[in-house]
């Protein structure tokens, strides 16, 4: 029955419009295609990686630096070589692309949910908390938001004990790179908001005597999650790059969870010596992963903006 | 005018009051300075003592105010890491930021704009395309990594250009140095000046291209050729000048990032600025440092935007007469 009726949704979606236009262009496709390829290399790590880079019994110190198997000396043991301790490079990136993915897409999601509420609420309250809300977003646009995580990471790191910080480092870097990134996501919440609020229906609503809590909930909130979910795609990208940025500056994930952005920060330490492929390689797919969610990104928003129709 | 600059200034106070409250609500609820200063050995007599000298026991927003007042006049405390005053180290690494910086922003805007128009009014040919795909490549590529493949390219395996610090410096004055006059710290200044400057320029040459492409199908340029201008005078003296107006405001956006970028920039190239100075200071939880470089930070974003507003009047004369127009209806 399930099985029936989940068939039929597929089958609705792939004959959609926003299917058509996907497969119409030809960036979107092969974005989307590497795009997937990198996930699921992502998610598939533990399965499918060649070798276990965090398994210490495995690593030999002998395999150290070895190239990648196009130059000299190199093995199909090792196909993109290995880094200073012996560890593969292409399992390496993949658990990196792993660690970088969720930080990006937790981060986003955690500034979508603060924006979002917030940007409803300023919306639909209206008065003296939309203009504290939106003088604290206009205040925090000033800067980029790589400073502000930056300084949300620093104080923390100055609040918790190291031990403890060294434990919860992804978690604090979710929470900031999700803290620098909410107001774009509170904006558009708050346009859209403004829009629907004088529309009928919520009118309808406030007649049939709901609560204030319950008609933004179930009924604005799923005609402002369209815009909203554009600048999750676009916002993503950046998010990552985020990540990327702290972990290279050495104030993101330490080398035991290494994010790519660890990785190319231990590799550039081997740059003078020769051995490009530690940083090289995870930066090739740092910035593969970007670009494809860029450009799907714009896709997307092309795509679901009806006047470019 | 007057009052336009004014008004303006009127907003910025509270915005700098609000960065300063952070700021000093960093330097009060994380770490405790009297137990810094006091060490190990000390009785609850000398720690009384030493919290009333540092008026620690007064209300918050009197000490609020002091700490304001003492930033005003350019004393931001002693850096714990460092154990110097804060102003001194600032003072001392800010001409190496600025030299980068604004030789990064010249530097984009010289190959930007030109790129741009290039492209422009050119689109269709094969030099257009190229800059195309390089821009595409120079808008995808972190700041991080621009840094280490050119480091790889012309230190590693060209051998051309220095790769960390800023060579041999001049002394000028009783603390500006600069790197432009020796050749050494014009060579070291090339490597980050181009990873620092390659995002904006980038995005520099393809915003002009986009209003370029624009203003060419209005129809005062169409008017133009009518009235038999040249080529050359409708493409820069009417074109070009009205796409100034985005390109101001994106350029005058985008020095604040190159300030924010001269942050990685720095740390790739260990460029002795601020902005290697904030990121040691992050690792180690250095909170005046961190409050004095988020305090002055605030101001240069203020007076960039405060710049960017007055260039627009300069630029677009509709605003002039929109402003005069609302100024006489009130």
């Amino acid at each position: 029955m399930s099985g029936a009726r989940s068939a039929g949704r597929l089958a609705r979606a792939l004959d959609s419009d926003l299917f058509y236009s996907f497969r119409r262009s030809p960036v979107a496709v092969l974005s989307g295609a590497v795009a997937l390829l990198l996930v699921l290399g992502a998610v598939l790590a533990p399965m499918i990686a060649p070798h276990d880079p965090f398994d210490l019994a495995s690593l030999n110190l002998m395999d150290s630096l070895l190239p990648p198997v196009f130059l000299d000396g190199g093995e199909w043991t090792f196909p993109l070589g290995t880094d200073n301790q012996g560890r593969d490079m292409l399992s390496g990136i993949m658990y990196g692309a792993r660690i970088s993915l969720t930080v990006g897409v937790s981060a986003v999601a955690f500034a979508v949910i603060v924006g979002t509420v917030l940007g409803l609420l300023a919306g639909y309250a209206g008065g003296a908390i939309d203009a504290l809300l939106m003088r604290i977003a206009d205040v925090q646009l000033t800067f980029p938001a790589i400073l502000i995580a930056l300084l949300v990471d620093g104080v923390i790191r100055a609040v918790v004990p190291k031990d403890v910080h060294e434990q919860i480092e992804v978690y604090v870097l979710i929470f900031a790179i999700g803290i620098s990134r909410w107001p774009q996501f509170a904006r558009t919440a708050r346009g859209s908001t403004l829009v629907e609020r004088n529309k009928d229906y919520v009118m309808a609503a406030r007649v049939i005597g709901l609560s204030s809590f319950r008609i933004m909930l179930s009924h604005i909130l799923p005609n402002v999650i369209g815009p909203v979910l554009v600048i999750f795609t676009l916002t993503l990208g950046l998010a990552i790059l985020d990540e990327a940025t702290l972990s290279f500056l050495g104030v993101g994930l330490p080398p035991t969870q290494p994010s790519l952005g660890t990785l190319i920060r231990i590799g550039n330490d081997f740059l003078f010596s020769g051995e490009w492929w530690v940083t090289i390689f995870p930066g090739m797919a740092l910035v593969a992963m970007v670009l494809s969610i860029n450009l799907l990104g714009d896709w997307l928003r092309d795509a679901l903006n009806p006047r470019l129709r | 005018m007057p009052a336009f600059i004014l008004s303006r200034l009127l907003q910025a106070v509270p915005v700098l009051l609000v960065v300063g409250f952070i700021a000093y609500a960093m330097f009060a609820f994380v770490g405790d300075p009297v137990q810094i200063m006091l060490g190990q050995d000390y009785t609850e007599v000398q720690r009384q003592a030493l919290i009333h000298d540092l008026g620690l026991d007064q209300p918050f927003f009197v000490q609020y105010a002091k700490f304001m007042w003492r930033a005003v006049h350019g004393d931001f405390g002693i850096s714990y890491r460092l154990a110097r005053p804060v102003s001194g180290l600032i003072a001392e690494r800010l001409p190496a930021t600025l030299e980068l910086s604004v030789t990064a922003t010249v530097l984009s805007l010289a190959v930007g704009l030109p790129m741009g128009v290039y492209t422009g009014v050119y689109r269709r040919s094969w030099l257009a395309r190229g800059f195309m795909v390089f821009s595409l490549a120079g808008i995808s590529l972190p700041t991080f990594l621009t840094g280490i493949l050119l480091i790889l390219c012309f230190s590693v395996w060209l051998g051309w250009l220095p790769s960390f610090g800023r060579g041999d410096v001049e002394h000028i004055g009783a603390w500006w140095t600069t790197g432009f006059l020796t050749l050494s710290g014009i060579k070291a200044l090339v490597l980050p000046a181009i990873t620092l400057g390659l995002f904006q320029m980038t995005l520099i040459m393809r915003l002009v291209r986009a209003e370029m492409l624009e203003v060419l199908r209005t129809d005062y340029i169409k008017f133009a050729r009518a009235r038999g201008l040249t080529d050359r005078s409708i493409k820069f003296g009417h074109a070009l000048r009205n796409t100034m107006v985005p390109v101001i405001t994106i350029v005058g956006l985008q020095l604040g990032m190159i300030i924010a970028f001269s942050l990685v920039t720095e740390t790739v190239f260990q460029w002795p600025g601020m902005g290697l100075l904030f990121i040691q200071s992050v690792g180690v939880a250095d909170i005046p440092v961190m409050s004095a470089y988020l305090l002055l930070i605030a101001v240069v974003f203020v007076v960039i935007n405060l710049v960017v507003d007055l260039l627009y009047y300069a630029v677009d004369p509709r605003l002039r007469i929109e402003r005069s127009n609302a100024q006489a209806g009130r």
